[in-house]
């Protein structure tokens, strides 16, 4: 299209050349430079004048809306059209006036063909309404000196003292209303200001066209009012993304057997899943399905509950299914387990996962069996589980074996509060607790 | 103007330690308590925004035939003063560490806050003694000197009794007494030394090597025994390496099990912050009573100083007479 424009743009000087060029050499020079071009110009213009059809006919159509004044106007400018066209047939290139009208008429076409095919009446009537400022500028300017009435003097903008640059968003928050209106909605500018370019694309936002159909298309999808403040805080970039886009995601994930709620809750969740583009999440979905080897809903009830597996890189997550397999030891049906329920466990760092496995099947001696059985002592942490165990034991109370009696769980082990782990399992008082976490 | 963020911090400002569990790095310590702290500092409540007036166009309703143009002014907050455009008030907070301890060693570990790092640099500067308690277990010697490391040679111990043991580690404290009497760069000949010692001020000036000033065995059980040791100027890899001579001079070997910090200067096992403890409030309190026991010894020993008409003497070298006394007593 641009390309199309220069060579419009350009064509009259070089034309009027062409045409001495014509005149010296005559019509017999076949296959020259000169002669191809000029057929590419008129094929060119062929199409313009092709295109410039389509919405003045629609135009014709709807001219009960629009009453006598458009029409004739469009008329007009096709039988121009037209009239450059037949003169271009008849390659009639010598007077210059000519070139500039059919210049001028295949411009006005390229505007036209720059909109989308979806709204021909405005399109249509904005191209009248061009013509007419055109015809507008001729009017005289009015003076400084004069008077002129309030309304008029509200409707001269007046141009923002903003900041040509800054290092903060700070100096463009009072002044600019997308900004005002996220910082009312709970976004952390001070944080989004941190990453590059995002301060910048913030302030690029105009809050009516690019702000507000994102929202709403948020609340469509069910995402809860007060969570938008965390979503914009943590992928700002929702905002550049075009809603063709979002909506597609959102209707592949729905396809997939997703509810509208857990997309919604995912969304929230995990701010950058809207990013990828369908076949990225198509593709992720799979590696889900193969690797971890479940069925389609255990695999659908594992991504609704830790969106971010679906956002983050694959890599670890093979490494860790991988390491729970060969280094760690666990049997296939037993990972299974773990990951439906503990889906952390495919993210967990790799250094800790061992530390925490080898400390509590190796010191505390529990079989692969009950660390499955319980497989959140694997997401907690690795000091509160060794100082828990080496007080257990230094009471004589360390007995994980469910076959004898004084067994005590992992779960409990492990996720009781420290007040409720001393009165429930090792029956002393938080002091001595804390007394003995002193002499480790 | 002080925020109540301001005003937190200056309550913060101080001395505290915190018990540092064996395995964790003391960056990560340092680290973890810099961010709670942040945190409780963020978590104090905000000044109101403030307001500015503005004057506000109201587009003219269609119904009226009189198009004037009215403004009313109107107070909004200045949104560049909103805590989520600013950030944080609090960004970094200074907290230095005393006397590191490394991974593989647990025990008291001295931090300050704010301003309270020049007095962590005045504390260090008066060269105090630090407890410790080791654990060791003949029969093999590491690369590192702990059990962990790499096992480079395997002997009995049947043959060491506790008076062999007590025997090696008399020797071991007299030939460091030496040492602390070449490092103290007094002529022992002189006035001088004969005060200093009898104040119990002896001792290295600045750097030196490590110095044992007392060394006992507390626990003795073969293949395990305990020993509790009071130094200058050292490192855990030091007294991990004490161990391990012991049981060379005792005709066997020796690794290191445990080293335990149970006193840095006037800090003791008693004040130690524990891990679940290390929120803003937590070291709030112990701030507080670090403070409090500060203003008590200056009292009483101003109370002491009265009687033979002595100008008090500064207050950093005072807080470290009680223990070094303790340690000549030893």
């Amino acid at each position: 299209m641009t390309k199309k424009k220069e060579t419009t743009t350009k064509s009259p000087t070089r034309r009027i050349a062409m045409a001495a060029h014509l005149c010296l050499q005559g019509r017999s020079l076949l296959g020259s430079k000169t002669v191809a071009r000029n057929w590419q110009y008129y094929t060119q213009v062929c199409h313009c004048i092709t295109v410039t059809r389509v919405p003045t006919k629609i135009l014709n159509g709807s001219s009960i809306n629009k009453g006598n004044h458009t029409t004739p106007q469009a008329r007009q400018r096709w039988k121009q059209q037209m009239f450059c066209y037949s003169d271009l047939a008849a390659k009639h290139l010598a007077t210059e006036a000519k070139e500039n009208k059919d210049v001028e008429g295949v411009s006005t076409a390229d505007v036209v063909e720059n909109k989308s095919p979806l709204l021909p009446i405005r399109d249509a009537v904005s191209v009248t309404e061009s013509q007419i400022s055109f015809d507008l500028d001729a009017a005289p300017e009015l003076s400084s000196l004069e008077l002129i009435s309030d309304e008029a003097a509200v409707s001269i903008p007046v141009p923002f003292d903003m900041p040509s640059d800054s290092i903060s968003l700070r100096d463009y928050v009072d002044k600019s209303e997308t900004l005002s209106k996220l910082v009312q909605m709970g976004v952390n500018l001070w944080k989004l200001e941190q990453r590059p370019n995002v301060g910048s694309m913030l302030l690029r936002l105009n809050f009516d066209t690019d702000v507000a159909p994102r929202l709403l298309f948020l609340k469509d999808i069910g995402v809860e009012d007060s969570s938008y403040g965390n979503i914009l805080t943590q992928n700002p970039f929702i905002l550049t993304e075009s809603l063709v886009h979002l909506h597609s995601r959102v209707n592949f994930l729905k396809s997939q057997n997703f509810s509208s709620e857990t997309i919604a809750s995912m969304v929230s969740r995990a701010p950058y899943l809207l990013n990828f583009s369908v076949k990225r999440l198509d593709n992720r979905l799979r590696f889900y399905q193969q690797h971890l080897k479940l069925s389609a809903d255990n695999t659908r009830n594992i991504l609704t509950r830790l969106p971010r597996l679906l956002c983050g890189s694959l890599e670890p997550v093979k490494e860790n299914l991988k390491m729970c397999e060969v280094e760690l030891g666990f049997k296939e049906n037993e990972i299974q387990h773990i990951i439906i329920a503990v889906p952390k466990v495919l993210t967990l760092n790799k250094r800790k996962l061992t530390q925490i496995f080898d400390f509590v099947h190796n010191t505390m001696n529990v079989p692969h069996n009950l660390i499955a059985k319980f497989p959140q002592i694997l997401n907690s942490k690795y000091l509160r589980i060794r100082e828990r165990h080496l007080f257990l034991e230094y009471l004589e109370k360390a007995q994980y074996d469910p076959d004898l009696p004084n067994y005590i769980s992992l779960e409990r082990l492990v996720f009781l509060h420290d007040e409720r782990f001393c009165t429930e399992v090792a029956f002393v008082t938080l002091e001595d607790f804390n007394l003995f976490q002193k002499t480790l | 103007m002080a925020t109540p963020a301001i005003r937190m911090f200056r309550k913060i400002e101080g001395l505290f330690c915190v018990y540092k569990p064996s395995g964790v790095h003391w960056k990560l310590v340092r680290d973890g308590i810099e961010t709670k702290l942040l945190k409780g500092l963020s978590d104090t409540p905000s000044l109101p925004i403030p307001k500015e007036v503005r004057f506000l166009a109201h587009p003219v309703s269609e119904t009226e035939t009189s198009k004037e143009l009215t403004l009313s002014a109107v107070s909004l907050p200045v949104l560049s003063k909103h805590p989520l455009v600013t950030g944080p008030e609090f960004q970094h907070i200074k907290v230095g560490v005393g006397h590191r301890l490394d991974a593989f060693s647990s025990g008291v570990m001295v931090l300050a806050v704010g301003n309270g790092n020049k007095a962590l640099h005045d504390l260090y500067a008066t060269q105090v003694t630090r407890d410790y308690t080791l654990d060791g277990e003949f029969g093999t010697a590491t690369d590192d000197f702990s059990h962990t490391g790499r096992v480079v040679e395997r002997s009995t111990y049947g043959h060491i009794t506790q008076d062999k043991l007590d025997r090696v580690l008399a020797m071991l404290q007299g030939a460091n007494q030496k040492a602390l009497l070449m490092y103290s760069n007094v002529d022992m000949r002189s006035q001088e030394a004969y005060e200093l010692a009898v104040q119990g001020l002896l001792g290295p000036e600045g750097k030196s090597l490590p110095i044992l000033t007392g060394l006992r065995c507390v626990h003795f059980q073969p293949p395990n025994f305990t020993l509790e040791v009071q130094c200058l100027n050292e490192t855990q890899k030091y007294l991990r390496k004490i161990v391990h001579e012991i049981g060379l001079e005792l005709r066997s070997t020796a690794s290191c099990k445990g080293v335990r910090r149970t006193r840095d200067g006037p800090f003791t096992l008693q004040d130690a912050l524990t891990r679940n403890h290390w929120t803003a409030s937590d070291v709030l309190q112990a701030i507080k009573q670090y403070h409090t026991s500060k203003e008590n010894l200056k009292y009483s020993h101003r109370q002491i100083m009265d009687p033979a008409l002595q100008p008090p003497e500064e207050s950093t070298t005072v807080n470290m007479k009680p223990a070094r006394k303790q340690q000549w007593g030893q």
